[in-house]
């Protein structure tokens, strides 16, 4: 090792001589800065883009958007298929259907793998505020997540439309534009961040994953073995509210009699992130790491 | 400076800590000892406010870690080196943990120079040694030039090299006047580093002493003794006149003998008077292992057994003698050196204890009722099987083992 040792002095105890006396003490020359939520996010940003999972979960994200939003463009525009007065911006939700396992994935891992190294020990000797490393790891991980949706959903509309011209597809309004982009990606971004939050909770990437994505899936496979007439309210219950058809609703005009409409998902699910981010910071605060 | 007051913390029905209270002062290197599962790493975590005691409170200078003012500038540990994401490089390990304290980045830099890893800073930690690994946590832990120094078994995995190096660099952090508490299960490697001892067993406190002290307290030095081979009657005369001076005299199984109680001038004035010549007179300390070893002997919850390979083996063929037995294997108690004090405290005396005159330089404890005898002396009994035939020198010394018996126990009384 190239590290120069100074000269021990043999440190003989000092305060067994002289016990209650005041203990030699170190000051470092490094100036010491208190810390803030600034400095938790700079490293949850470091930790969040220096993982492979990260270009992994999102590389293949954004790939299966604009992937299958533009193959289902080139179908339906040269099918010639009627698409008369329809929305063309609703192409791209196959795409970010199939895109939420990806989001899903990295929300879980954003926190769960820090209890699977272990390193959560590491950061939370690092920061004992516990609530401002779940906070800096929300905050970064929703923007990335929003900025990454929204590109890739901005630039599948965009193509997507002189594909479809010869469909007879309306031309969006701006709500529907103003939907079919931001309101998808706040709404997958909270999906994400609810997966992250789960993540906490849980503490487990796998047990995690398994349940948004049981989530995401069950409400559909459940409506689908209601036979009974007698459950014919919560089959139609759980088919509205299931995340794949409240993602379809920011492509739709309609306001239909029951179910969410509008922007009703985006409450909805800011709401059950808000209750579960409530949930993983009390029991963050009061779990042992 | 850490303190702790009546820690205890319970997981379910487990008691992992029970009622510790200690000191760990700058300005030292206090080392914290005990068996596997007798709550060292439970207690770090404590410390560093990762978990919460059920009962009473540990401080990091009058502070629950928690509340500590600026916490990763006062404090670095060590407590797992694979506790870091796998898929993460060195360097972006160390600035993530550099951007939360409000560190500056070129100080990441300096601590990967420090621990020698600056080659390897942008190789994913997944593949790193052991070694590798354990140096990187120490630069975690180094990273806020702290005033206070955590290190869990911080030498595993460390080349000869790295061994040296982590020793040197707890003595120095501790003459800088730091407070630095590290716990391993390396006696040898304690005993050069660790200037206080910190011993806990199933959850609690058994020492809080000097490594000197704790020494001393927990296994007797002794002088050894050893008279020409081939006049077994000087054994004796010296045997009889060392007992006579004051000395407590044990045989050995080689004919040496093992004075305690006498210093060694003293000794070699008693030989020369009785005109006997001696081949070796030599002090011996006993060491930290041992002194270790028979204070946790009773605390120890994780022990082996010999394998017996039941039904596996093969009949040994007629005349065969079976292997012997690696001493200490299966054989509780084996390794406990004599104890200090019969009939005493199981465990050392708190140092500077009143009316106690200090131990003699051999350890001796002083004072009355303080002889060996009585106790099996696990290094003078005869090896279990055959090992008095097989040494040759031994054979003439038996006589003065039951000589010498006696006249302990009477001394004793």
């Amino acid at each position: 090792m190239s590290t120069p040792q100074p000269p021990m002095p043999q440190a003989g105890p000092a305060w067994q001589a002289a016990p209650g006396s005041s203990y030699p003490t170190y000051t470092s020359p490094i100036p010491v800065v208190r810390t803030h939520l600034g400095h938790a996010l700079a490293s949850e940003w470091t930790k969040i883009r220096s993982v492979r999972s990260t270009m992994w979960t999102l590389g293949v994200f954004v790939l299966l958007v604009v992937g299958i939003g533009l193959l289902t463009g080139a179908l339906v525009g040269s099918s010639g298929s009627e698409l008369q007065g329809e929305n063309p911006l609703a192409m791209g939700f196959f795409g970010l259907l199939l895109g939420t396992m990806c989001l899903i994935t990295l929300g879980v891992l954003t926190t769960a793998s820090e209890y699977g190294t272990g390193m959560i020990r590491t950061t939370m000797t690092a920061c004992p505020s516990r609530g401002r490393v779940l906070a800096a790891k929300a905050i970064v991980f929703f923007a990335v997540a929003f900025v990454v949706t929204l590109t890739a959903s901005v630039f599948v509309a965009l193509v997507q439309i002189p594909l479809l011209e010869g469909t007879g597809a309306k031309d969006p309004s701006g709500e529907e534009w103003l939907k079919g982009t931001v309101g998808v990606s706040l709404y997958l971004a909270l999906l994400g961040l609810l997966s992250l939050v789960v993540g906490s909770i849980i503490r487990h990437s796998a047990g995690a994953i398994t349940i948004m994505i049981g989530t995401v899936l069950a409400p559909l496979v459940i409506a689908l073995f209601m036979f009974s007439e007698s459950l014919e309210d919560v089959r139609q219950a759980l088919f509205e509210y299931s995340i794949p058809n409240q993602l379809s609703v920011f492509y739709s005009n309609s306001l239909t009699q029951t179910g969410p409409s509008g922007w009703d998902p985006l409450w909805i699910i800011l709401g059950a992130t808000a209750a579960a981010f409530a949930a993983a910071y009390a029991l963050l605060e009061k779990r042992d790491v | 400076m850490i303190e702790a007051v009546g820690l205890t913390k319970r997981y379910g029905d487990k008691t992992a800590v029970y009622n510790l209270s200690f000191q760990v002062r700058p300005g030292a290197v206090t080392g914290f000892l005990g068996p596997n599962g007798s709550g060292k790493s439970t207690t770090m975590r404590m410390i560093l406010g990762l978990d919460n005691p059920t009962a009473g409170q540990v401080t990091i200078g009058g502070y629950p870690y928690r509340k500590l003012p600026n916490a990763p500038r006062q404090v670095g540990a060590l407590l797992d080196a694979k506790a870091v994401h796998g898929g993460r490089h060195a360097r972006n390990h160390l600035l993530s943990l550099a951007q939360l304290s409000g560190i500056p980045a070129r100080r990441v830099d300096e601590v990967l120079g420090v621990v020698g890893l600056q080659d390897v800073a942008k190789k994913r930690s997944k593949g790193f040694s052991l070694g590798m690994g354990q140096r990187l946590g120490i630069a975690a832990a180094l990273l806020g030039d702290p005033q206070v120094l955590l290190f869990d078994e911080p030498v595993n995995g460390l080349d000869p090299e790295g061994i040296l190096w982590v020793r040197n660099l707890m003595k120095s952090l501790a003459a800088e006047g730091r407070t630095v508490f590290v716990s391993s299960h390396l006696m040898s490697e304690m005993a050069l580093t660790a200037d206080h001892l910190i011993v806990i067993g199933r959850g609690q406190l058994l020492s809080d002493m000097s490594v000197k002290d704790f020494i001393s307290a927990n296994s007797a030095d002794f002088a050894r003794v050893r008279t020409p081979d081939t006049e077994p009657q000087l054994r004796e005369k010296l045997s009889s006149a060392l007992t006579g001076a004051g000395g407590h005299v044990l045989p050995e199984q080689d004919g040496a003998l093992r004075v305690t109680g006498l210093p060694l001038p003293r000794i070699s004035d008693i030989a020369h008077d009785t005109d006997v010549r001696l081949w070796e007179l030599s002090p011996h300390q006993a060491s930290l292992e041992e002194a270790y070893m028979r204070m946790t002997q009773g605390a120890v919850d994780y022990r082996s057994t010999i394998d017996q390979k039941a039904g596996l083996m093969e009949p040994l063929p007629p005349g065969a003698q079976p292997p012997m037995p690696v001493p200490g294997q299966g054989q509780p108690g084996w390794y406990a050196p004599p104890p200090p004090q019969q009939g005493g405290q199981p465990f050392a005396m708190p140092q500077g204890q009143p009316g106690l005159p200090p131990a003699g330089p051999y350890g001796a404890p002083a004072g009355p009722g303080a002889a060996p005898a009585g106790q099996p002396n696990p290094y003078a009994q005869p090896a279990p099987q055959g090992a008095a035939p097989a040494r040759p020198t031994a054979a003439p010394a038996q006589p003065s083992a039951p000589a010498a018996a006696p006249t302990k126990s009477e001394d004793a009384r």
